[in-house]
């Protein structure tokens, strides 16, 4: 029989996403010690195979500090984690389809000025100017071209990869079976393999993050999402904007290889940890591809996929010190829309670990705005 | 029979496997679907020209096989109007009782229910990469019978065969018989191999006799028969753009050859994607260097309700398929409480089970080249679809610590392409295998994604009408 492995350290780390490699880098950079434990391999849930936006724009007013601070990690991102991972600041185009919905572009950038995104209205002749290759339906739409696009697969795992390189201590396929906290120290156990002993404990398990919260007695009503995402077979690069559509349905990419990348609907969870891209949403984002991009429609769909993401109510994450258990911080929940801000989330949580305060503000994400109201039951996930 | 006025099973594939066992559920009062990406039945071993090509007789297309051929295609034309047949009909994605069928004349989209499916998907070629591969004028072993069979033309003018496996001195034996010139055939296998693997082989005399008859014919006519080669690579013109020759090494020094197209594969692998959207358990088979699903002796997979028949599970030739399609089928009989002949279901599965240790003669005989991946040099395009050589599959695994195929995919591209890792695979399995030095069972396999097959966006985009039929 081997024996179990005790591990000390200074912070514990559940979920080796973009979010808890991140939050793995800045520990180590600040000279803290981490173990990170993540049940699959890092960056191979829905931080490695998401749509790959990396977009300030359309974000709530609340998210943009944390965006523009994030925008500013993924400006320097060789330097920090030795890839590009294929991030481009390709310029991010909104689509709008009726009037109203460019007024909604047009209030969401008047909204948004001080952030300076940049955000630039496009319609009529000059819409069909700058983008010939785009569907009739559109009457016009907004750029913000800084923001852009990178690939999920080599980013987020790149993450956890610097994070080893720097100190890190990295754990892959190691699911946390037991967590206990005696008022001091957290211990997690995983099978017979393994027990990390911190003071300090992040949970950073994505979609599967509620029961960590439940046991410190803060459920949640975390839900998973499952997108749907498909790709075509390389075409002539005609495209360089990665696209999204005001009110939602479709968005869509094409990579440097020439294949699009096009999302949209909700797919299957074959079981917990499975999931699949079902016909009928293939069906329904294929018609919307073709109406977007007229160009797709002699093309074919090679390859779909689906994943695994954690959604709350109000499509905010939850970020923040734990309200009932010190030294337990949260970052999950966030709600499809993860992929861009990660990197600062990652950071902010080593503030948090670090000051006790982070510097970038994240009020609008305290787990605290779930049991602000009268003590109502929310849905445990 | 009231249990089966209910069922309306469906078949996926139109082989051996899947006509036996359309037969043995019409014999029981039946009208299975039967759905086949071909135009006309028999699989890629009995596959049959287009009807409005020149008929060539069966003698002509398929040799010993004939017999066999003919007896297929005349049980499936008697089966012909007792059964709902679909040809040309791909199924590209399959979930909660329903298959996602994509018809190519008509190039429409249908959903077919099922209740019960027997699956009987077959094979292609197990591809392990030359250099100089991707030439115009290569083709694998399967593709230059096909083109032979079905379009009654050789795939160049004066031909090399490499590789190893039965269908090596088969493909080389009908490409001479047909009239072209076969410059060579190259075998990885070493005699020595042939002659340990002969006990085994025995078990199953005729067929071991037909593989000493080819090897013979060809020999008797001056064919240039050299086993335990090492191929090292096509050569091409100035241009790239064909076949001008092979070079290969035979344990002492380097020798090359004029041709101007090769064929090349090293047996056969399952196409198992269908089983695996399925949601099939899959393990790995030594014998068939392949995770495979898992079916019991009967052809029972691990879902309720889903059998598994013929090469599509595990590769056991065409006399094994028959006999699995028709054991399939009287199983998802009895499972509904229909009456079966189970002295004949014991007759079958006595008859499977003693080909397994023939299958093990001829692996044998024609083993895998252990030293592939070893020997596979970094420049080496693996995935074609993608280009990624074996260097940057060898790096994924050294800076990024890869050690699993599906984060070889993530990591690397391969196996994204058009074909979805169906030709790929293999090779990077290997190459990953060898890079880590782990057992090749460990590193896994490709997840199994829609579509099976690339889909037109145009014809995904359409709603798949219910289907009245099933």
């Amino acid at each position: 029989m081997s024996s179990i492995k005790t591990l000390r350290t200074d912070v514990a780390i559940v979920g080796g996403g973009i979010v808890g490699s991140s939050a793995a880098l800045a520990l180590r950079q600040m000279g803290i010690g981490v173990a990170l434990l993540e049940r699959d391999l890092c960056g191979s849930r829905s931080s490695g195979v998401n749509f790959g936006g990396v977009r300030r724009q359309g974000r709530p007013l609340s998210q943009l500090p944390l965006a523009q601070r994030a925008h500013r990690i993924w400006g320097r991102l060789p330097s920090l984690i030795g890839t590009d991972g294929e991030y481009l600041r390709s310029g991010h185009f909104k689509i709008a389809r009726s009037e109203s919905d460019m007024a909604s572009l047009e209030r969401y950038r008047s909204q948004s000025l001080d952030f300076d995104l940049g955000l630039e209205l496009i319609s009529d002749a000059r819409l069909r100017e700058r983008c010939p290759w785009l569907g009739a339906r559109a009457v016009g739409g907004s750029l913000c071209v800084e923001d852009g696009q990178a690939n999920p697969r080599l980013v987020s795992p790149a993450f956890a990869l610097a994070a080893q390189r720097a100190g890190a201590q990295v754990f892959e396929r190691h699911a946390v079976d037991e967590v206990a906290h005696d008022g001091a120290m957290f211990m997690l156990r995983s099978g017979n393999a393994l027990e990390v002993h911190a003071p300090v404990l992040l949970n950073c398990a994505g979609a599967w993050s509620g029961p960590i919260a439940t046991r410190f007695d803060e459920p949640v009503p975390l839900r998973s999402g499952n997108p749907v995402m498909v790709v075509t077979e390389p075409m002539p690069h005609f495209m360089d904007w990665s696209l999204g559509v005001e009110g939602g349905g479709i968005y869509g990419r094409q990579v440097a290889r020439g294949n699009l990348v096009l999302g949209g609907g909700a797919g299957i969870a074959v079981d917990a940890d499975r999931t699949r891209a079902g016909s009928d949403a293939i069906a329904t984002l294929a018609a919307q591809a073709i109406e977007l991009l007229p160009a797709l429609r002699h093309a074919h769909f090679i390859r779909t996929w689906s994943g695994t993401e954690g959604y709350l109510p109000d499509r905010q994450p939850v970020l923040g010190p734990s309200r009932t258990t010190p030294g337990l911080f949260h970052g999950f929940g966030f709600s499809g829309a993860g992929f861009q801000i990660g990197p600062a989330a990652g950071e902010v949580l080593a503030e948090l670990v670090r000051d006790g305060r982070s510097s970038t503000p994240i009020g609008a994400f305290s787990i605290e705005r779930f049991f602000a109201e009268e003590p109502t039951t929310p849905t445990p996930p | 029979m009231t249990a089966s006025c209910a069922l309306q099973p469906v078949i996926v594939g139109a082989g051996p496997a899947g006509v036996r066992a359309a037969e043995a559920l019409v014999a029981h009062g039946l009208r299975p679907v039967v759905i086949d990406e071909a135009s006309r039945a028999g699989g890629q071993i009995y596959r049959r020209p287009p009807a409005s090509l020149a008929q060539r007789s069966a003698q002509a297309l398929y040799g010993f096989e004939a017999r066999r051929a003919d007896a297929v295609h005349a049980a499936f034309d008697a089966l012909r109007e007792r059964i709902d047949y679909r040809p040309d009909s791909l199924v590209w994605n399959a979930h909660g009782g329903r298959l996602d069928v994509l018809h190519g004349p008509t190039r429409s989209t249908s959903g077919v229910p099922y209740g019960q499916l027997i699956v009987a998907t077959g094979a292609t070629d197990r591809v392990l990469p030359v250099p100089g591969w991707t030439l115009p004028g290569v083709y694998t072993l399967g593709g230059a019978q096909v083109a032979l069979k079905f379009q009654g033309c050789a795939i160049g003018q004066r031909v090399v065969f490499m590789g190893t496996g039965p269908l090596l001195y088969l493909v080389a034996y009908q490409y001479a018989k047909a009239g072209a010139k076969v410059a060579a055939v190259l075998d990885t296998a070493r005699l020595a191999d042939q002659l340990a693997a002969t006990p085994a082989m025995l078990r199953q005399p005729a067929v071991f006799a037909k593989g000493v008859y080819y090897v013979a014919w060809l020999r008797a006519h001056g064919v240039a028969l050299h086993s335990g080669v090492r191929p090292s690579r096509v050569l091409g013109d100035a241009t790239e753009s064909r076949v001008d020759g092979v070079a290969w090494h035979d344990g002492r020094e380097e020798r090359t050859l004029a041709c101007d197209a090769v064929g090349f594969g090293y047996a056969l692998r399952s196409e198992t994607q269908l089983a695996d959207l399925l949601g099939c358990r899959f393990e790995f088979a030594p014998l068939h260097r392949a995770h495979l699903p898992v079916r019991d002796a009967a052809g029972r997979s691990s879902v309720e309700g889903v059998y598994l028949a013929g090469d599509g599970a595990g590769i056991m030739g065409a006399d094994a398929a028959e006999w699995a399609g028709e054991r399939a089928a009287l199983a998802l009989l009895a499972d509904h409480g229909v009456a079966v002949d189970t002295a004949r279901a014991e007759t079958l599965e006595r008859k499977l089970h003693k080909l397994g240790g023939f299958r093990q003669g001829l692996e044998r005989a024609f083993p895998v080249p252990s030293d592939w991946a070893a020997h596979a040099p970094d420049e080496l395009v693996v995935c074609r679809c993608e280009n990624i050589t074996a260097g940057t599959l060898r790096q994924t695994v050294s800076v990024n610590g890869a050690d699993e195929m599906n984060r070889l995919k993530a990591l690397s591209r391969v196996g994204m392409g058009r074909c979805q890792g169906r030709m790929c695979g293999v090779a990077a399995a290997e190459i990953l295998a060898h890079a880590t030095g782990l057992p090749l069972q460990q590193v896994g396999r490709l997840r199994g994604q829609a579509p099976i097959k690339p889909i037109p966006i145009q014809l995904a985009a359409c709603e798949p009408a219910g289907d009245a039929g099933a």
